[in-house]
């Protein structure tokens, strides 16, 4: 397996650390006086998200983890498992519950997701970074009623739960930023 | 693991692989140039006022250090003959010194393999200077009357802590007779996901302790730590030992709110101790598969005409700009940094 030297880790390479596939979040490098220089490694264990450091002396290597980005759009979904396609070859990945996570709440068929693959098997999925999705409920709104700060709930075609300024009926499509939850706008058509 | 891979055409660097040439502008503001050439001529009207001659030494030697954490490259001089960029011009200098120059100082261009990060370059640039006669606790005083010269009376003067007091301090452990086991300890105790170290390296675990926890709560302000563990006297005079206390090196360090800014030694004269301290670092060198340097013959004949008595210091220009303009990266005060050299 290719592996890098410590001066050559760079935000964002995918490296395996005590046997989990990690992305690097930050590298600092740090060498005290005459001494011994060392690199400070904040990494993102890819299979649980959290974020760990470590330690490395200058010159040691860490191996490179079999991760690759990919675009694939998403088919279908039964219930337990999430299928996608690579649209260049048409082959076909099943993505389970641990690696859609949240991307379930904004993905509709056909959407192109970034799928992280690791030895070739989804470890995650994120979804677009904006989406149009249709309310499927929401409150009749009264123009001028603020006392919910101008926001409503309202439940889109997915299953996902976002606030919407009064104005916004059901049966609408709006516009949602995946990364926040955030409603953005009317969809434009 | 969100959005990364949705704006970034491939993976890597954040920096964006765009048209070839993209990123030729300056990594520094127009601003922190014009501070970076103000400090430059308050540090020469300092030692001018000082009779301090400014002097200038060669990038390309034809030998150069054989100091283990050091990376000195190699350049091509045609027909076989291979020069070596300096890493500080220190051999030089005292080479000057040797020969009668009296107190010198120099904007010294350094290079050094393999260091980049938020605080390194693979160049940089050094104030170097050196007073014949003085001791390594006089020089702390003139490093002090620098950074009030150039920083502004606010700076303040330095708190003198030895190297085993800030240890004791800091990470609750004597550096000089602590057993390994009790570093390993204290390294565990500040939750640092180490490195392995070899059975007998203590060093290395100092080495670590110092840079992960006893640097960063150095200070605020300036510290001076001095009488460091003999086996880092590097280019100084060690001290044997004596009533009781371990062998200690006659070098310090001048810390700004956690940052290492000087290094300074009360200088090694002794030819014979600076070969034997040559060959051990290459002995070292080739033991641990590192390149083999060549040994500074003018250097050792310098010594043995007689290096007069003196202490040096060797202060990081770089971040002695980013101190004066608060910068968190010296890709800040640089035109260029190595990614875009």
């Amino acid at each position: 397996m290719p592996g890098y030297s410590t001066n050559e880790l760079r935000n964002g390479l995918k490296v395996m650390i005590d046997g989990e596939p990690a992305t690097i979040v930050d590298t600092d490098f740090v060498k005290p006086g005459k001494g011994q220089a060392f690199v400070r490694v904040k990494y993102r264990v890819l299979t649980t998200g959290r974020v760990n450091e470590r330690t490395l002396k200058s010159g040691e290597g860490l191996d490179s983890a079999d991760v690759v980005e990919t675009d694939m759009q998403y088919l279908y979904s039964d219930g337990s498992t999430w299928h996608f396609m690579l649209p260049s070859t048409y082959e076909q990945y099943e993505a389970n519950e641990d690696a859609v996570g949240d991307a379930a709440l904004w993905i509709k068929e056909q959407d192109v997701c970034s799928v992280t693959l690791y030895n070739n098997v989804p470890l995650s999925v994120a979804p677009p970074n904006f989406v149009n999705l249709e309310i499927v409920e929401t409150d009749p709104g009264v123009r001028g009623d603020t006392s919910s700060g101008g926001t409503k709930p309202a439940k889109l075609e997915t299953g996902a739960v976002v606030k919407v300024p009064l104005f916004v009926q059901q049966g609408e499509v709006i516009r949602v930023d995946t990364r926040t939850g955030e409603y953005v706008s009317r969809a434009k058509d | 693991m969100s959005g990364g891979g949705r704006d970034g055409e491939g993976s890597g660097d954040s920096g964006g692989a765009s048209a070839p040439g993209a990123d030729w502008r300056p990594t520094a503001l127009r601003a922190a140039l014009v501070r970076r050439a103000e400090i430059a001529a308050a540090v020469r009207a300092f030692f001018a006022a000082r009779g301090v001659l400014e002097v200038e030494t060669p990038l390309i030697g034809a030998a150069t250090t054989p100091e283990l954490h050091l990376e000195s490259l190699a350049v091509d001089l045609g027909g076989g003959a291979v020069g070596w960029l300096q890493t500080s011009p220190e051999f030089h200098m005292k080479r000057l010194l040797a020969a009668g120059s009296g107190p010198i100082f120099q904007l010294a261009r350094v290079v050094r393999g393999g260091e980049a990060g938020r605080r390194h370059n693979r160049e940089f640039t050094l104030l170097e200077w050196y007073r014949p006669g003085w001791d390594h606790h006089r020089l702390i005083g003139e490093v002090e009357a620098l950074l009030e010269a150039v920083l502004g009376e606010g700076i303040g003067s330095a708190e003198r802590l030895t190297y085993g007091e800030a240890f004791r301090r800091h990470a609750g452990v004597d550096p000089h007779r602590a057993p390994l086991a009790e570093l390993d300890a204290a390294i565990a105790r500040a939750g640092v996901a180490a490195p392995a170290f070899g059975p007998d390296d203590r060093d290395g675990r100092l080495h670590l302790l110092m840079a992960l926890v006893v640097e960063p709560r150095l200070g605020p302000g300036v510290v001076a730590l001095h009488d460091f563990p003999a086996s880092q006297a590097s280019l100084a005079r060690v001290r044997p030992a004596a009533g009781g206390a371990p062998p200690l090196a006659e070098r310090f360090e001048v810390y700004v709110g956690g940052v290492e800014l000087a290094n300074g030694f009360h200088e090694l004269t002794d030819p014979a101790e600076q070969r034997r301290r040559f060959e051990s670092d290459l002995a070292c060198r080739r033991a641990t598969g590192l390149p083999p340097v060549p040994l500074d013959h003018r250097l050792l004949a310098a010594l043995g005409s007689g290096l007069p008595a003196s202490a040096g210091v060797a202060l990081g220009f770089d971040r002695l700009v980013m101190l004066a303009t608060g910068a968190g990266s010296i890709d800040e005060v640089l035109a260029f940094p190595a990614e875009r050299a």
